[in-house]
C-alpha cells in the first residue's frame, strides 16, 4: 500500500516535473481574427498543437487590425517569448516590428498568407497553400472528368485578390492544355453566394445549356451558382459539373446532395507544419522559406464518409 | 398640313418632355437596353419556364430589387436632408434574424418570421432617428455608428458562419413567383405604390421636402420635424429590411459578412442618379427607381457580355458620370453653347 502511494506521488511529480520543462517554452500567436470558420479552424488547429506538444500559447486576436497585430508582436517579445506565429493581415508594413523579433532572436512564422519585407530574413518560413497548384488541381480533375472536351465558365474570387489571382492562372495554365477545353466566361463572383448566384444566372442567359462545366474560386460562389443552375432547370453536378475550392462543410454537404461535384481543400489546420517548422528552428536546422500545406482534392464520392469529420 | 402654330406647340412639348424629370435617366436607360438589342437580340426573349417568367430582363428587375427599397427609402432620407448609411448593415441584420429563427426552429410560420425581419429592421431605424432628431447628432456620424456596429450585432447572431436553412414559406420572398412574376419584383412595385400615393395624397410629402429645404420656415410652418424624421429613417430601415429579407430567401442563407455590404453606396449613387439633391429638399422617387435601373441593366449587361473583370468597375463609373453629365442642365447649356457657336463661325 505503501509503495503504491510512493509509486504513484512519484510518477506524478514525473509529470508535473516533464510539464514544467516543456512549459519553460513560450510561443506567442498573432491571429488576424474569427471572421469565417476557416480562420476560427485555424485558431483551433494552432491551439491544440500546442497543448499536444506542451507549449504554452498567447494568444492574441487582433480584429482585422495591423496595428493590433504589431502591438502584440512587441508585447510578445517583450514578455521574452521563443516562438512567434503570425497569421498576417496584410502584405506591407512588417519591416520594422520583424527586425525587432530578429533582435531578439525570436523566430516568426507566418502562416496561411506571405508578406512583402525587404528582407527575406527577418521570418523564419512561411507555411500556406499554394493557390495556383489548389487551380491545377481543380483543372486537372476537370480535364479528367470530360475527357479534355468542356466548355467552361469561371467564377473569380475578388478583384485583386492574391487567391483570386493565382486560382485563376492555375486553372488556366492546365485547360491551356487541352485544346477541347474552353473557358468561355469568367467574371468576378465577389466570393459570395449572391453574386455567384447573379452572375451564373447572366452565364447561363447567355450561353445557356452549351456550359460544361462551372469552376469557382470558392465554394460560396459555387454554391450560389448551384441554385442559379437549379433555377435555370438544368441538374447541377450531372448537366453541368461544378468544381470549387476550399473544402468548406456545406462544399461537402452540396457533394452528399450529387449537386457539387468536388471540392479543392484549402486546408486551414496548419498547426502541425508551424510547430515543425519551430521546432527545427530550437534544434538549429535550416527551415524552408515556403511550406507548402499539401493540398488534395475532395470529390463527390467519398463526400459522404468525409463530411462528419470535416471542421470548418 | 402642320401650322407655324401646331410646330411651335410640338416644339414646346417636346421641350417639355426633355426638361421632364424622368426624361434622362429614361434616355440613358433605354440606350443601355439598345446597345443590348443590337448586341444580341436574345437578351430581351422571355420565355416561361416552371411556372416562372424567365429572361435577362426579368433578371434585371429580380437583382434590381434589394437595392430599389434600399433607394426608395434613401429618398426620403435625403430628401430630409440626412442620409442613412446603415442600409447595408440592416440588411444583414434583418437576415440575420430571420436565418436564426428558422434555423434552431424558434418560429415556424412564416408571418411571424417575417415581423420579426422587419421588427428588427423598424427597431434600427427607430434607433436612427432617435440620433439623428432627438441628440441631434450629424446624420452621417449617426448612421455610421449602426453601418459599422450593425454588421458587428448580425455576426453575433450568426456565429460568423453562414447560417443555411430549409423553409418553404420564407423562401417565397426572394425565390417565388406570383402569377409567374418573381415575388421580390412585386414587393418592389407594391411598397413604391404605396409609398408614391401616401406622399401624394397625404401632407406627409410635403412635409418631408420642406424639412429637407428649409428647416426653420417648416418649423415656424408647425411641421413636427423630430417626428417626421424618426418616421423616415424608420422607413428606410424598413426598406433595408425587406432587402435584408429578399437576399436571404434568395440565397437560403444569412451571410452576415456579405449580405448587403457597400449597398448603401448603391442606393445613394441610385438616388443621385435619379436627380435628387443630397442637400434634402425635392426628391424624386421614380426617377430614383430609373436610376437603380440603370445601374442594374449595367451590370447584367457586363456580365451576360463578359467584359474583362478589371474593367467592370471603370465602364459603370464612366457611364455614370455620363448619366449625371447629361442630367445636369448647366451642361447640356454649355454644350448647346458650343454648338451654336461653332454653326455661327461655319455661318
Amino acid at each position: 500500500m505503501k509503495f503504491r502511494n510512493l509509486a504513484t506521488s512519484l510518477a506524478l511529480s514525473a509529470t508535473l516535473l516533464s510539464a514544467q520543462a516543456f512549459a519553460e517554452l513560450t510561443i506567442g500567436f498573432s491571429q488576424i481574427g474569427a471572421e469565417s470558420a476557416w480562420r476560427s479552424a485555424e485558431t483551433e488547429s494552432i491551439k491544440s498543437e500546442a497543448e499536444k506538444r506542451g507549449y504554452t500559447l498567447k494568444f492574441s486576436d487582433a480584429q482585422q487590425k495591423q496595428e493590433n497585430q504589431i502591438k502584440a508582436i512587441r508585447s510578445f517579445i517583450a514578455q521574452g517569448v521563443d516562438g512567434i506565429i503570425l497569421a498576417p493581415v496584410v502584405e506591407t508594413g512588417w519591416d520594422r516590428v520583424l527586425k525587432e523579433a530578429k533582435a531578439a532572436d525570436i523566430p516568426v512564422v507566418l502562416v496561411d498568407r506571405g508578406i512583402k519585407v525587404k528582407d527575406n530574413d527577418l521570418y523564419l518560413s512561411k507555411i500556406a497553400s499554394d493557390f495556383v497548384f489548389e487551380g491545377k488541381l481543380a483543372g486537372a480533375w476537370l480535364a479528367q472528368e470530360t475527357n479534355g472536351y468542356a466548355n467552361i465558365v469561371e467564377l473569380q474570387g475578388g478583384p485583386g485578390a492574391a487567391p483570386a489571382i493565382d486560382r485563376k492562372a492555375g486553372f488556366g495554365q492546365m485547360v491551356e492544355q487541352f485544346p477541347g477545353m474552353e473557358i468561355t466566361a469568367s467574371q468576378t463572383g465577389e466570393w459570395t453566394r449572391t453574386k455567384g448566384k447573379e452572375v451564373m444566372e447572366a452565364f447561363l442567359k447567355a450561353q445557356g445549356e452549351e456550359i460544361d462545366a462551372v469552376y469557382a474560386h470558392n465554394d460560396d460562389m459555387a454554391l450560389g451558382a448551384i441554385q442559379a443552375i437549379k433555377e435555370f432547370g438544368l441538374m447541377p453536378g450531372k448537366d453541368i459539373l461544378v468544381v470549387s475550392i476550399d473544402g468548406v462543410k456545406a462544399a461537402f454537404q452540396a457533394m452528399v446532395d450529387g449537386e457539387l461535384n468536388a471540392t479543392v481543400d484549402c486546408n486551414p489546420l496548419l498547426g502541425p507544419l508551424a510547430f515543425d517548422a519551430l521546432e527545427m528552428a530550437f534544434n538549429g536546422k535550416d527551415v524552408d522559406k515556403w511550406i507548402v500545406q499539401k493540398d488534395k482534392i475532395n470529390v463527390q464520392q467519398d463526400a459522404a464518409e468525409m463530411i462528419d469529420s470535416r471542421m470548418f | 398640313m402642320l401650322t407655324i402654330s401646331d410646330r411651335k406647340e410640338k416644339t414646346i412639348v417636346l421641350k417639355e418632355i426633355m426638361q421632364s424629370r424622368l426624361f434622362w435617366p429614361i434616355f440613358v436607360l433605354l440606350l443601355l437596353l439598345a446597345f443590348n438589342l443590337i448586341n444580341d437580340p436574345s437578351f430581351f426573349a422571355i420565355e416561361i419556364k416552371q411556372g416562372r417568367l424567365f429572361g435577362s430582363v426579368i433578371d434585371i428587375l429580380n437583382r434590381a430589387a434589394p437595392i430599389a427599397l434600399l433607394a426608395l427609402g434613401m429618398t426620403l432620407v435625403i430628401a430630409t436632408g440626412g442620409i442613412d448609411l446603415s442600409v447595408g448593415a440592416v440588411i444583414a441584420i434583418s437576415g440575420a434574424v430571420c436565418a436564426y429563427l428558422i434555423q434552431n426552429e424558434i418560429v415556424t410560420s412564416t408571418p411571424l418570421i417575417i415581423l420579426a425581419g422587419i421588427g428588427v429592421a423598424l427597431i434600427a431605424g427607430l434607433w436612427n432617428g432617435i440620433l439623428v432628431s432627438i441628440l441631434g447628432i450629424q446624420p452621417i456620424i449617426a448612421t455610421l455608428i449602426l453601418m459599422v456596429a450593425g454588421r458587428g450585432i448580425a455576426q453575433l447572431i450568426t456565429g460568423g458562419q453562414i447560417l443555411t436553412f430549409d423553409h418553404v414559406g420564407f423562401e417565397f420572398i426572394g425565390g417565388g413567383t406570383l402569377f409567374g412574376i418573381p415575388f421580390s419584383i412585386v414587393l418592389v412595385v407594391l411598397t413604391y405604390g404605396v409609398t408614391f400615393l401616401v406622399l401624394r395624397k397625404t401632407a406627409l410629402g410635403l412635409f418631408i421636402a420642406s424639412i429637407g429645404a428649409n428647416p426653420t420656415a417648416s418649423y415656424f410652418a408647425g411641421i413636427r420635424e423630430p417626428q417626421i424624421k424618426i418616421l423616415v429613417y424608420m422607413f428606410s430601415g424598413l426598406c433595408a429590411g425587406l432587402a435584408g429579407m429578399i437576399l436571404t430567401s434568395d440565397i437560403q442563407g444569412a451571410d452576415a459578412n456579405n449580405a448587403g455590404l457597400w449597398s448603401e453606396l448603391d442606393a445613394i449613387l441610385a438616388v443621385v442618379v435619379g436627380g435628387t439633391a443630397l442637400t434634402g429638399g425635392r426628391y424624386y422617387i421614380g426617377p430614383t427607381l430609373i436610376g437603380v435601373l440603370i445601374l442594374q441593366t449595367m451590370t447584367t449587361t457586363i456580365l451576360t457580355n463578359g467584359l474583362p473583370v478589371q474593367f467592370t468597375h471603370i465602364v459603370k463609373a464612366a457611364v455614370v458620370i455620363l448619366v449625371m453629365l447629361i442630367m445636369s442642365p448647366q451642361f447640356r447649356g454649355e454644350l448647346n453653347r458650343l454648338r451654336t457657336n461653332k454653326t455661327k463661325e461655319i455661318i
